[in-house]
């Protein structure tokens, strides 16, 4: 995971002039904001996280959007805006209430920034936000499933609910990659080690295929806790 | 044969819906938020329609390789309950979000006071948030309809190039035309226009600031209906540019007025437009529209 120093960096490297400043601005604003519990109406920063898709973006070259695959640092066009917003939310110190209001009143992609933004905030440390992950998994928008399985699931959500999120994310055909720390959840997880073989099975009675990444979990379940690490990160 | 439908109810459809629609030619598309056959009684129902037209909708339609816009409003017939007006408050929270793309349906029902004071607040709400405005015209008394509703639009901020004047005829395009605004037609299997009179329009008036939609929804209508009357444009004569301009560049200029139009199609689809207006127009022309930072 880029640290936000890093991720700034990446995304200002993708905008042009404009673009840069106008996210200048909004990180400045973000930054020198002050709790305002009384004013009427959304802080500015706030309609900059809304508003941040318009205003972050490749400059156009002619070519298709889709057509750029990610660069080395992992950020490819399409997460231009994700990224401008979990700056924002970063440089706004955003606390568990405020993450939960944009969450509730966010668009599809506001609300896979704010899961995104987890790791970087201030509430990394509390389980508060767990109900946003939680909400982010009962849906079946993959972006949102995907999302809400990073490094803040990895270290809070409990364990039924972890297990639960492994089996949808390998039901729904999220890739294995976008789950946060799941060796370290996974090695030596019986109960979890049983879900994915009945969930073979069911595949398998059905005539489909396994998932590819079903067996790589299977096999982490059941290393013996503790153990040495069964694949290294390379591997994984 | 690239189609924007620049007024369909998606989630009133299937997903057979949104395959036979990629098959056809459709790209791109904008849902205009409407009433859903059931009258809602609190302002909490629309809260969760608006959140699904700016999550759920767009990810299904992503998923069949459609991108989706929509527009936003309290519609005619349910601003006429007082338990449902609330929502005029709360619109301004949605109208910033970026999937937005106009201000719509608005317009009139049955014209009546309510309708009024609905259609001027958000014809204000789209000149505030740099929006252009869909309007619809009434089922009903159409003519006088379409006359009322261009008396308020020329009293209002927003200037008639920016206004989408729908569900128009052969009664009402003459009107609507000499207005100034865009012009919209909705082609039905049964009601509204149909395929020939929609060409025998286009003969008349010319394929300019003309919008073809299928306005499908929960009722008996067809989401094919825009590649039929380009099917049907060739066959008469039409060409192929004229029939772009019709179901491609006049959604897209128009909605393009808000400055949040983001249409990222495959690799053959983005090769083609760019010959014809470069890669810059897939993403709206930059809103004359209030700075927004």
């Amino acid at each position: 995971m880029l640290t936000v120093t890093e991720l700034r960096a990446a995304v200002e490297q993708r905008l042009d002039e404009t673009g840069r400043a106008w996210l200048d601005g909004a990180l400045t604003d973000a930054a020198t904001s002050e709790p305002r519990p009384d004013a009427p109406g959304p802080a500015r920063w706030e309609l900059d996280f809304a508003s941040a898709g318009r205003h972050v973006r490749t400059p156009a070259t002619g070519r298709p959007v889709t057509a750029d695959r990610p660069g080395p640092d992992g950020l490819g066009p399409v997460d231009l805006p994700d990224a401008a917003r979990v700056l924002i939310l970063h440089a706004a110190r955003a606390d568990a209430p405020t993450v939960a209001r944009l969450y509730a009143h966010g668009t599809g992609a506001e609300r896979r920034a704010v899961l995104r933004a987890l790791p970087h905030l201030g509430l990394f440390a509390g389980a508060d936000a767990v109900p946003l992950v939680e909400d982010a998994l009962r849906t079946n928008d993959t972006r949102l499933v995907a999302a809400a399985v990073g490094p803040y699931a990895a270290r809070h959500l409990s364990p039924h609910s972890w297990r639960q999120a492994v089996l949808k994310c390998l039901f729904t055909g999220v890739p294995l990659s976008a789950v946060a720390d799941w060796e370290r959840r996974a090695r030596g997880d019986g109960e979890l080690g049983r879900m994915l073989g009945d969930y073979a099975r069911e595949r398998t009675a059905a005539g489909r295929p396994v998932p590819g990444d079903l067996d790589r979990v299977l096999a982490m379940t059941r290393a013996l806790p503790g153990a040495p690490r069964a694949l290294t990160r390379e591997e994984s | 044969m690239r189609i924007f439908d620049p007024h369909i109810h998606m989630t009133s459809r299937t997903t057979d819906d949104y395959e036979a629609m990629y098959a056809a030619g459709v790209r791109a598309l904008v849902e205009p938020s409407f009433w859903l056959g059931q009258p809602r009684t609190s302002p909490a129902s629309f809260y969760d329609y608006f959140d699904s037209l700016l999550g759920w909708e767009p990810f299904r339609a992503a998923q069949h390789g459609i991108a989706h816009h929509c527009t936003l409003a309290l519609n005619p017939k349910e601003a006429n309950d007082p338990r449902c007006t609330p929502v005029l408050d709360e619109l301004p929270r949605y109208l910033v979000k970026d999937g937005v793309v106009a201000v719509g349906e608005i317009g009139y029902d049955s014209m009546t006071p309510a309708e009024d004071a609905a259609l001027a607040a958000q014809l204000q709400l789209a000149a505030d948030h740099g929006l252009p405005a869909l309007v619809h015209t009434p089922h009903r008394d159409k003519l006088a309809g379409l006359r009322r509703t261009l008396d308020v639009v020329g009293e209002s901020a927003l200037p008639p190039d920016r206004v989408l004047v729908d569900h128009l005829n052969e009664t009402t395009v003459k009107e609507a035309k000499d207005s100034g605004c865009w012009l919209g037609f909705s082609v039905y299997p049964d009601t509204k226009m149909d395929e020939e009179r929609m060409v025998a329009i286009l003969r008349a008036y010319g394929p300019e600031k003309v919008l073809v939609n299928s306005a499908a929804d929960w009722g008996r209508s067809d989401p094919l209906k825009t590649r039929k009357v380009g099917d049907l444009m060739r066959a008469e004569g039409f060409t192929e540019d004229e029939v772009d301009l019709v179901l491609w560049r006049n959604p897209v200029a128009f909605y393009g007025l808000s400055g949040r139009l983001e249409l990222d199609l495959d690799a053959d689809d983005t090769a083609a437009t760019a010959t014809h207006e470069g890669n810059s127009i897939l993403r709206g022309a930059p809103a004359a529209a209030p700075a927004e930072r």
